[in-house]
């Protein structure tokens, strides 16, 4: 599959990104974007605060201070940027998609079609909404809108990344185009769906940029509890500066400073917005557009999945298995005529026919091959087609209108129960007859795609309950639903049923996810908590979405799912790693802070550091590089297993917690030995 | 640990676990208003209570009516209080004729008492009438007491409803708590007390000539009555200075027993309480599991850090370990009637529970054996806490917990179904901080302060751990005092109040902006993906939570505390 510039996937440390990140985290140390992340926020202006001392140190006199507030400001500069770096990289991935994107909205001109009907050029910027233009070959489309005439291949992998083209035509589910995508071959008639500026693309530059970015509620939450601790330990260090001085021991700024950097949650805090970001470039990775990252999080707290039958569970098209003749029919007889039959049926499913006709009888006889044709296609109203061959009358189609075709005749009884077995397993049985009597049925049966009930068993296990939508009568939907291992089905749906099912899950309290992508799909999409709309679909459907599937694949809204529920575990281990961390901290710094004046307090340097400035600067040389060290985890989301929240819980508390807690007793130390080294 | 420690310890454990239930089903039908035992005795004294206030028992309130209900009671009953103490002198059931007491001590004492805090910077024989006594302060033994339960029954109900605005009635569960559950309990218990040999009276002082021939004068009172409710209410203010260790306020090991047991009764049948009222028992036992976990973990360690007692006296040849004729150990400030195992069990469940009742002197504790009683405090008083206000203090740590937990599984975090927000965060963040700001914020200005310093019995880390326990002590409306620290002055008296109003007042109102806005919430279904929050494995994490959240916040000031000096007593020095 060719994948357009836009969406091929880049390493996590592309060079060009990494370049341009290191700028935008520079240009992030302005404090009037910082504040906006009350922990860094307060680190910088520890930064700010220990870079003056360093400033007096040096024309002071003291041996070495100056060298040690220098390396401790140095080194809370260099926190702050690895934030901030963490940050650009995240938006860097999304700012080189939205430059690919910009490059697709070159100047163009329309043809605009005034109200005499005449064709005049305009420049695309100035058509607005209601305008009507004429699109043809070669032409690229001047904006969003939707076709109201013609039939028209167009070429979308400016935003699908697909290189094969796709069909638009004027009516039904597949009108709907986008600005700047190109029209390959005929011409169609476009009204103009919105205004330069609010266009499909225009939205995607934005998103994919993080310019509209906004905080998601669980990231709120998230920045309350870690401004809360950081407004705890800022209380914690200040009134220790007290008790110093009750204990005749005067604490320094710069050392005051590090231990509340230090204490203060600097992982997360560093890391929580990009966590964020990658999280939708993820889901963009997967060519998903999601309208806010508050769909993505709501997509981890799905509780009810309901998926389309067609496309999603079973392969689009169900497929001919089985001809059944009936009694005194020979099954090459009846191959043959089901052969003829079809021969006219551009369907897959007569397509399928065909090929399974071809198992009993490879070829035609020439005479047949040859015979005059008429051939009767199908009609709603009828419900059957077929072909009248050498005076021979022969008619495929439902069973019950082809057993009305017999007459009294009717079914042959042995018939009978093979349709009534068929339509017991879930599959469509379609009857044949020739000059009003009946052959045999064939046996066409829905695909249920590789792999679903395996995924279905997940999704179970991480507790959601997936709900099969079909159009198909309660016997088929069953039979299918239980070949699928779906939890249930909605037989028969209508887009009104379709709302009802979906505000009754709702009312129960669950977040429902769909998919869909026809207009009528529209007030479902937007009453449900994760709406995903094809790319193909209507641009009704596509503006009640929150998300957009570029690739057009239901099974999508799965790993959407799973994004989500990684996105939300990243934020709490690194909330736990960052916590746990603090423990190892402590026991650097406050034996370093007061041994001059206790020297028993040395019991509580269980690293064995080797002074009081090497066990300080180490903590916070560790506290900076652990953020540098986590940004990959940070970017690629921590590894998802689908298994139940207990199991899950305990793995993660294993790893970020008590493993929170050991590494920075064996990294802090091994700072230790290489500033000790440096002999500082 | 010796075997007596051993079955004492059993014994306590197996009669809490005991009570629980009975307890826990009583306290669910009284507040759900459901018919009891009792409903005969005392329904129409309800009905009429509700008549004579023109209160409809049937109308509820939001969380912002009941928060006001709650403050304007409390505001109320603080100034009468206040009033009280300071006209005294004119008022009856005074014979000993004591005068007015200062202002400073009186706001301090109307602020400890009305916030369930119930320190005392006086002596009570010393300073109030019988009337003061029984009319001022043990009138907020009961109130304070079904304050704090009222509110931690309203946010239970905030918890387990879903989709509606109200919790609950402030002034029918207010009327239900003290007539159904605090007064026929209280009586009871004084009954016993009386029957084991504490004095119930209302005589004058009675002046003695001792066998050396000495003039001696022993306090009188209506002791038992005002005890029964000190310790079932978890108030732990005592009739006299020396609280629990006097003679007439816990006579035997017996009184002592019952004593621990009540003061955990109401807490314990409390997280019994939530389980029922959640319809999910396990969820309650989830919540006293960890309470539980937490109180043995220091009682074990008070117990082995006092029986260990002091190097330094083994380096003088004197025993320390047990014999069948020696308790060994630590018995500095002890009574010698209830030995190191009682006086450890007694100083645990008192700090655990904010009762705040005394049976030995926390201070003469060795460093480590004193720093559990700190400990305690620190905590945040959930470890059954205060009557009431242990389970809703424990909430803001479910919150949390659940809110990590949430997030490291991958979900919106949830509590018995309700979503947890930022709403819910930024409350509890407000009721954690305003906790730490006055305890830390405080001690930091007394340790420097030299007005405050003169106060100090001890100087160097001990001086710092007991005015730290101090701050604690008021912010947690514990009540029990670490001694060594004279705290009648007007610095102590006013700090102190302001820190009791604070960690009563900023840790309700917003626990009851939580039930409020938990109320509103529908209930998601559970699922394998929720995170279950019935298991020993949230015990065990909440237990994880509660440590970290108090340790970080409190590790430097405990490492130059308790920490510090028992480096040192290692080293040979001594404060």
């Amino acid at each position: 599959m060719a994948k357009h510039e836009i969406h091929q996937q880049k390493k996590l440390f592309d060079p060009k990104i990494v370049k341009r990140a290191s700028i935008d985290a520079l240009k992030k140390l302005d404090p009037r974007v910082l504040y906006k992340n009350p922990v860094m926020f307060v680190v910088e202006i520890g930064a700010v605060l220990t870079t003056y001392y360093w400033f007096r140190d040096l024309g002071g006199s003291e041996q070495g201070a100056a060298l040690f507030s220098g390396l401790i400001s140095a080194w809370l500069w260099f926190t702050v940027l690895f934030a901030t770096f963490a940050e650009a990289m995240a938006e860097g991935r999304g700012k080189a998609q939205a430059d690919a994107l910009r490059k697709t909205k070159t100047e163009t001109t329309a043809k605009q079609i005034g109200k005499d009907g005449k064709t005049t050029m305009v420049n695309a910027t100035l058509l607005r909404k209601g305008d009507i233009v004429l699109v043809e070959a070669g032409d690229v489309i001047p904006g969003d809108g939707d076709a109201i005439e013609g039939i028209a291949s167009v070429d979308e992998s400016a935003i699908t990344g697909e290189s094969a083209p796709v069909i638009r035509e004027s009516g039904g589910d597949r009108c709907a185009v986008t600005g700047g995508t190109r029209v390959i071959s005929d011409w169609l008639k476009v009204k103009i769906t919105s205004n330069p500026g609010e266009t499909f693309i225009d939205r995607m530059i934005s998103l994919v940029e993080g310019a509209a970015r906004q905080k998601t509620p669980n990231e709120i939450a998230l920045t309350i509890l870690l401004s809360g601790m950081t407004i705890i330990f800022l209380i914690a260090v200040v009134a220790l500066f007290f008790f110093g001085q009750y204990l005749s021991t005067t604490i320094s700024v710069v050392v005051m400073v590090s231990l509340l950097v230090c204490l203060i949650p600097t992982t997360i805090g560093g890391l929580l917005s990009a966590i964020g970001i990658a999280g939708i470039d993820r889901v963009l990775q997967r060519n998903v557009l999601a309208m806010s990252g508050r769909a993505v999080e709501a997509a981890g707290d799905v509780n009810t999945l309901l998926l389309d039958k067609t496309g999603t569970i079973t392969i689009g098209n169900r497929m001919a298995t089985e001809f059944i003749a009936a009694p005194g029919v020979t099954l090459e007889y009846l191959s043959q005529t089901i052969h003829l039959s079809s021969l006219a049926d551009e369907t897959p499913e007569g397509r399928s026919i065909v090929a399974l006709a071809q198992q009993t009888v490879k070829e035609l006889p020439a005479e047949l091959r040859n015979a005059e044709k008429t051939f009767i296609p199908f009609s709603a109203h009828t419900r059957m087609s077929g072909v009248d061959i050498g005076g021979r009358a022969i008619r495929k189609g439902a069973v019950d209108a082809i057993a009305r075709l017999a007459g009294p005749t009717g079914m042959p009884d042995g018939l009978t129960q093979s349709v009534n077995a068929i339509a017991t397993s879930g599959g469509t049985p379609l009857a044949v007859a020739e000059d009003g009597r009946v052959l045999g049925v064939i046996h066409l049966k829905d695909i249920v795609k590789q792999g679903m009930r395996e995924r279905f068993d997940q999704l179970r296990a991480m507790g959601i309950k997936t709900v099969m939508i079909t159009g198909d009568n309660p016997l088929t939907a069953k039979a299918i639903a239980a070949e699928a291992g779906v939890d249930d089905f909605l037989a028969e749906a209508t887009p009104e049923t379709k709302m009802a099912l979906i505000r009754k899950e709702q009312a129960s309290g669950k977040l429902v996810a769909m998919t869909g992508d026809g207009t009528n799909d529209a007030p479902a999409l937007a009453q449900a908590d994760v709406g995903v709309a094809m790319n193909t679909g209507t641009m009704a459907a596509k503006e009640a979405a929150n998300m957009v599937d570029l690739d057009s694949n239901p099974t999508k809204l799965i790993e959407v799912v799973e994004i989500g529920k990684q996105l939300l575990m990243t934020r709490g281990a690194l909330t736990t790693f960052s916590i746990a961390n603090d423990v190892a901290k402590y026991f650097a710094i406050i034996p370093a802070m007061f041994m001059g004046a206790f020297p028993v307090l040395g019991a509580l340097n269980i690293m064995g550091l080797h002074t009081p400035q090497s066990a300080i600067l180490s903590a916070v040389i560790f506290n900076a590089l652990i953020i540098i060290a986590l940004v990959p985890l940070a970017l690629k989301g921590i590894k998802y297993r689908p298994l139940g929240a207990a199991a899950v819980l305990r793995r993660n508390i294993l790893i970020y917690g008590v493993g929170g807690v050991i590494i920075p007793f064996i990294g802090i130390k091994a700072i230790d030995l290489v500033v000790a080294a440096f002999g500082i | 640990m010796t075997t007596n420690a051993i079955i004492q310890f059993a014994a306590y454990l197996i009669v809490l676990i005991l009570i629980t239930k009975p307890m826990g089903v009583f306290l669910a039908n009284v507040f759900r208003g459901e018919w009891t035992f009792l409903t005969p005795i005392f329904g129409w004294i309800e009905r009429l209570i509700y008549r004579m206030c023109g209160i409809d028992p049937n109308s509820e309130m939001k969380w912002t009516g009941y928060s006001t209900a709650m403050l304007i009671f409390s505001a109320v009953s603080g100034l009468i209080l206040y009033g009280i103490l300071r006209l005294q002198q004119y008022l009856p059931w005074n014979p000993q004729g004591f005068g007015a007491v200062a202002p400073d001590l009186s706001f301090g004492t109307a602020m400890s008492f009305t916030t369930n805090t119930n320190w005392q910077a006086y002596s009570g024989e010393t300073t109030m009438s019988y009337f003061t006594q029984m009319a001022g302060l043990a009138f907020h033994n009961f109130a304070s007491a079904a304050v704090g339960i009222a509110i931690a029954v309203a946010v239970v109900r905030g918890l387990i409803r879903s989709s509606v605005q109200t919790i609950g009635n402030f002034w029918v569960d207010l009327v239900r708590c003290t007539l159904y559950v605090l007064l026929p309990i209280s009586v009871i218990a004084t009954i016993v007390f009386v029957a084991a040999g504490m004095i119930q009276n209302l005589s004058p002082y009675v002046t003695l000539t001792t066998l050396e021939g000495a003039k001696q004068t022993i306090a009188m009172g209506p002791v038992a009555s005002q005890e029964a409710i000190k310790i079932l209410g978890t108030n732990g203010g005592g009739f006299f200075n020396a609280n629990s260790a006097h003679p007439f306020e816990n006579p035997t090991a017996l009184t002592n027993f019952i004593q621990v047991v009540l003061i955990f009764s109401i807490g314990s049948g409390l997280t019994y309480m939530l389980g029922r009222m959640a319809k999910d028992q396990k969820q309650g036992w989830a919540i006293w599991g960890a309470m539980t976990f937490l109180f043995l973990a220091g009682l074990v360690t008070c117990y082995v850090a006092e029986q260990s007692g002091n190097p330094i006296l083994s380096k003088l040849g004197i025993e320390r370990t047990a014999t069948d004729t020696q308790p060994g150990g630590n018995m500095e400030g002890k009574e010698v009637r209830y030995g190191i195992t009682q006086s450890t069990l007694f100083a645990t469940v008192t700090t655990d529970a904010s009762c705040g009742a005394v049976n030995s002197m926390h201070e003469s504790f060795t460093p480590i054996g004193g720093m559990v009683p700190l400990f305690n405090i620190l905590l945040g008083e959930v470890i059954f806490g205060g009557v009431g206000a242990g389970l809703y203090g424990i909430i803001i740590f479910v919150i949390l917990s659940v809110f990590i937990a949430g997030l490291m599984v991958g979900r919106t975090p949830e509590y018995l179904g309700k979503k947890i927000e930022y709403r819910e965060v930024k409350l509890s963040m407000i009721a954690l901080l305003s906790m730490a700001f006055c305890i830390l914020g405080f001690t930091a200005w007394a340790v420097v302060y030299p007005t405050a310093l003169k106060s100090l019995a001890n100087q160097g880390p001990h001086g710092l751990s007991e005015i730290l326990y101090a701050f604690a002590s008021a912010t947690g409306n514990n009540g029990s005092a670490f001694a060594g620290l004279n705290a009648n002055t007007q610095f102590y008296n006013v700090t102190q109040g302001l820190a009791e109003l604070v960690g009563r007042f900023f840790v309700i109102v917003p626990m009851l902006a939580v039930a409020g806005s938990m109320a509103k919430k529908n209930v998601v279904p559970a699922s394998t993906g929720t995170f279950l929050t019935n298991t020993p494995l949230f015990s065990a994490l909440l237990v994880m939570v509660i440590l970290i959240v108090a340790g970080l916040t409190f590790f430097p000031a405990l490492s130059l505390g308790p920490i510090l000096e028992h480096l040192l007593m290692g080293a040979g020095k001594l404060f």
